[in-house]
């Protein structure tokens, strides 16, 4: 495990930029979106995030299947559980503010639609796990459900968003942002890690609490 | 390859021997089909094409929660076993796959023929829209063969396979309900033909994962 701690210095300093930076820092004047703008390094890095973490899950899932190590199963499940905590987030953020620039906070946007696909995807895949009590059965069954979830799910996300119209900016003839360089300077360097970084931090957290109730009870 | 084929195909025959013998799911899922389309036609008349649309997508989702579902759950386990001994896991799951995918073509085709004959029937071209609810029947199919296989080793009812399904199908329809909207339009459209290969592909994706995670469901 990551017991270092620069990575944790590391994302507490990355969140202080993305805050500062974010809020004080220069953005493009874009009509419509306005100063809203600065909500790009909050909404779209908690997509990126649940990105990473379910990816992340799915790879423990793999690991888990290859080796039956009870360990991996208890990464894959809380690298899951926080991904859907940043995919909450990414929903509100983007909804608060679709409530002001699109003048309504839900508007069957295909992207919006994607993502609460992919919430509730994960919480099928929580409510399959509770159904059953043996952990080894649990976990297997867990992991096979994890993958093909996965798999089916993001080709779908990544395909629809290309077939439809969407309102997000860069899609249908709205402007595009991710091409300023004051963003960039502040999203990719900043942002996306720091966020990242903090995902992992909440989750390996979680991993230590879930393995340290386990061995309370042997 | 040769000794494989030859146990799917044995599987294959058992449970349509079984079905013809028994004659259960046909003529329960045949019902099913034919009331709720009755009821619909009851309720809403002859509806418009969209909603028509949305109708039959919907109910072609039941009716294969419905089919599908007795596929593992009429296994028990003593007889899980015996099969696991003479046949592979593989063999078995493409079995399934293949006997489930027959039988929600052909309960598709049978619940378009009733849509057609109560509802109404808005299709600009029938051929495309026939072809497409075939490919989307059969779509249906394979991705609740799988979670019907993951329910069954649940130990759960059909209850828990339709809340594991139901997020996991809402992509797969919004592409059919987006491809069959060319089948309504008058106007002569391009982009069915990659619309069909985009989900055949996704079909093709979905038998693969299964032949790949089945073995580990399987094992006890």
């Amino acid at each position: 495990m990551l017991r270092q701690n620069w990575w944790k210095i590391l994302c507490v300093i990355l969140l202080i930029y993305t805050f500062v930076a974010g809020f004080l820092g220069p953005v493009p004047a874009k009509p419509i979106l306005n100063e809203t703008i600065r909500n790009y390094y909050f909404h779209i890095a908690m997509w990126f995030c649940m990105m990473i973490l379910f990816i992340t899950s799915l790879v423990y899932s793999i690991k888990y299947l290859r080796t039956n190590n009870h360990i991996f199963d208890i990464y894959a499940l809380e690298y899951a559980k926080t991904g859907i905590v940043y995919g909450v987030l990414g929903l509100t953020t983007g909804s608060v503010w679709a409530g002001f620039t699109w003048n309504a906070f839900w508007s069957n946007d295909p992207k919006q639609l994607g993502a609460v696909v992919a919430l509730l995807i994960y919480l099928a895949y929580l409510v399959l796990r509770n159904s059953m009590t043996d952990v080894d059965k649990r976990a297997r069954i867990g992991a096979v459900y994890n993958i093909f979830a996965f798999a089916m799910l993001f080709p779908t996300i990544w395909i629809i968003p290309r077939l439809v119209d969407s309102l997000h900016p860069g899609g249908s003839g709205n402007p595009a942002i991710n091409a300023d360089v004051h963003i960039r300077m502040v999203f990719w360097p900043g942002a996306l890690p720091g966020w990242a970084l903090l995902g992992v931090w909440i989750t390996t957290l979680r991993i230590r609490l879930q393995m340290l109730s386990e061995q309370r009870l042997h | 390859m040769g000794g494989s084929t030859r146990y799917i195909w044995s599987l294959f025959k058992k449970d349509l021997l079984l079905e013809v013998r028994q004659q259960y799911t046909f003529y329960g899922v045949l019902l099913y089909v034919a009331s709720t389309i009755f009821v619909l036609y009851l309720s809403m008349g002859e509806p418009e094409g969209a909603v028509w649309k949305g109708l039959f997508w919907m109910i072609q989702l039941f009716i294969c929660v419905n089919a599908v579902a007795k596929s593992f759950l009429q296994e028990g386990r003593g007889r899980l076993l015996y099969f696991y001994s003479i046949a592979g896991a593989r063999d078995f799951i493409l079995s399934k796959l293949l006997f489930n995918a027959l039988l929600m073509l052909l309960m598709s085709l049978v619940s378009l023929f009733l849509f057609t004959l109560m509802l109404g029937n808005p299709l600009a071209h029938p051929i495309s829209f026939l072809l497409l609810s075939g490919l989307g029947g059969v779509s249906l199919s394979l991705v609740f063969t799988f979670l019907a296989a993951i329910a069954a080793r649940a130990q759960q009812s059909a209850a828990l396979m339709a809340i594991l399904g139901f997020p996991l199908i809402i992509p797969q329809l919004m592409l059919l309900n987006k491809a069959s909207t060319i089948a309504f339009e008058d106007v002569v459209q391009g982009g069915l033909g990659s619309m069909l290969a985009l989900i055949a592909g996704l079909d093709l994706m979905i038998v693969a994962l299964a032949i790949i995670l089945f073995p580990f469901l399987w094992k006890d």
